[in-house]
């Protein structure tokens, strides 16, 4: 069976090879899920890829998830529109990730996006799309308010309940985030008034060696490393300050490659078991009460 | 077989990078099967003493990875008597090319001394690479705020340089489309992939612009090398397709004289 390091050689070496899925990562004696190593993407979305309807997107990121052996991703946001949706457009945006969903049930999972500024829709929207519907977690939460509004706790209160994830986009930009962009020290705040909720920050501040300190002492938060340059060093420090349990890979498709996201932990000076926690082990365990709860097959 | 057009030597100011020893970044690369990587300096971004700069990453290209790395030496026109650093790059050092950053030594591509800087340099044949960023303003250090060249004019003096030999640095999506693709019409103009990002990007930039001006470029160790490595693997092109992206375009743009005889790399 190829692996990883197979692959890689391969690419560089010019063999021509027809890649399958999951296989060309594969790893050997998978001893938390049995099987061999498999990329799960946290990240992704259905925005600047190539097709008229969810359906063909969503086909599209499969070819490309084939290409690099990723097995299944986590969407969310639909074609992400509009900067400032209202309620209809985060129903049409959260429609089009059930469609997408359908269509490849066995690569993908939806993520209901809602957003604490219509805290009374965004509770009607969880409960269609992931109590009653096919949805196993919340986020990217992204548009019109900060994570450490009131009206989050709400929010933060039906994924305890459910025991599943929220992933919460951030960013801390030099000079300055968006007015109503959270930051790593939002989502700590959060975090901190529900000690059992789960929040992966998705950017992990893009300035990295920054968020990561910020959100270290605050053990229910993990770094999602998408949606960035891979610029080295990235994944080292928030192993080597939060353990590699506290670190997650999505990639952030298609305003970003799986490429380029994966290539960050693939780079990382770091330990093949560190990797495969990164790559698929974490945000499976994270998952794992939900799709339990769904009947899904692990 | 790859080679690897943009790499950089020497140190990143504000962080240490896995890969910024010479011998630790030729061994990396080495495993990734590159045979010849292009290699600017990053001390060439804020040094004013460039001369040393590059008789530093001369020496540092023959001592380390036996011709694997072909310097491009650091040229600030800005500086007084930039001219002479170029000779010697060329006549002493060697060098088949040089490396700009005009966002970090503080002049326009609309400023006269960059088009006398490229007049000069298609005069001793020197390949011209044009770093339009280094780091997503995003994220750089907020006492060093430093915006990607403005491109908006290249495409104008380019076409007044019919002999210019041309590559474009760290691309990034910040830069509008049509500047991008009016600089790289109007001349002997190629870019590299390292900063090209989104799903399947390097696949699709080659329907925007013609495949021979493609080049593979990783900007490492600034970026992890893995990434435009499976950038490549992520765009379904073909082996043809791949194999000038890999080796086939830089080998065109550099001259196989130039790289094989004058430091003896391996590359066939």
């Amino acid at each position: 069976m190829l692996n990883r390091r197979t692959l890689l050689k391969s690419l560089c070496a010019g063999y021509s090879m027809t890649l399958v899925r999951a296989a060309p990562w594969g790893f050997p004696n998978d001893s938390e899920l049995g099987g061999n190593m498999r990329i799960w993407d946290q990240h992704s979305h259905l925005a600047s890829v190539p097709g008229d309807t969810p359906e063909e997107r969503m086909a599209f990121l499969v070819k490309c998830m084939d290409r690099l052996g990723v097995e299944r991703l986590i969407l969310s946001q639909g074609y992400s529109a509009g900067n400032h949706p209202t309620p209809d457009q985060f129903r049409e945006e959260n429609d089009r990730v059930m469609r997408a969903v359908k269509a490849f049930p066995d690569r993908a999972y939806g993520s209901v996006y809602l957003s604490p500024a219509y805290l009374d829709f965004s509770l009607q929207e969880f409960d269609r799309c992931v109590r009653d519907g096919p949805m196993v977690s919340i986020g990217e939460i992204e548009a019109e308010a900060r994570c450490n509004v009131p009206e989050m706790d709400p929010i933060a209160e039906r994924a305890v309940a459910m025991n599943l994830p929220i992933l919460q986009h951030e960013f801390l930009k030099t000079g300055g985030n968006e007015p109503g962009e959270s930051s790593p020290f939002d989502v700590v705040e959060l975090a901190q008034r529900h000690p059992k909720l789960r929040i992966v920050c998705a950017h992990t501040g893009g300035n990295w060696e920054l968020a990561i300190r910020a959100i270290r002492g605050t053990k229910n938060v993990y770094a999602g490393i998408a949606g960035s340059d891979p610029t080295s060093g990235f994944v080292e420090m928030a192993v080597r300050e939060l353990g590699a349990e506290r670190v997650i890979y999505g990639s952030d498709v298609g305003g970003r490659s799986f490429a380029s996201q994966i290539a960050k932990v693939e780079g990382a000076h770091i330990s093949e078991s560190d990797k495969k926690l990164i790559l698929g082990g974490n945000l499976r365990r994270l998952l794992t009460p939900i799709l339990r709860m769904k009947g899904y097959q692990i | 077989m790859i080679i690897d057009t943009n790499v950089y030597l020497s140190r990143w100011p504000f962080r240490r990078l896995e890969g910024d020893e010479p011998a630790d970044l030729v061994a990396k690369l080495r495993k990734r099967n590159v045979v010849q990587a292009w290699a600017g300096s990053f001390d060439g971004m804020l040094h004013r003493d460039i001369a040393s700069v590059n008789i530093r990453l001369t020496q540092a290209c023959h001592t380390y990875g036996q011709g694997m790395l072909v310097p491009f030496g650091s040229i600030n026109p800005k500086l007084p008597d930039w001219q002479e650093d170029v000779r010697r790059c060329q006549e002493e050092h060697k060098m088949p090319g040089i490396r700009l950053h005009p966002n970090y030594h503080g002049y326009n591509l609309d400023d006269p001394v960059f088009a006398e800087l490229l007049k000069l340099a298609s005069a001793r044949r020197l390949v011209v690479q044009l770093a339009l960023c280094m780091e997503d303003v995003r994220t750089q250090t907020p006492l060093m705020r430093v915006s990607p060249v403005d491109i908006s004019q290249l495409a104008d003096v380019v076409k007044r340089m019919p002999d210019l030999r041309m590559e474009l640095l760290n691309c990034t999506s910040n830069i509008g489309k049509e500047q991008y693709r009016a600089a790289l019409s109007a001349g002997d103009v190629y870019t590299e992939i390292s900063m090209v990002d989104g799903i399947a990007g390097v696949g699709r930039l080659v329907h925007e612009i013609p495949l021979s001006r493609v080049l593979f470029g990783s900007y490492y160790p600034f970026f992890y090398f893995e990434s435009a490595l499976l950038k490549v693997q992520e765009s379904g092109l073909d082996e043809a397709p791949k194999k000038a992206i890999w080796e086939d375009n830089a080998r065109r743009l550099i001259g196989p004289a130039a790289s094989a005889s004058l430091y003896g790399t391996n590359v066939r």
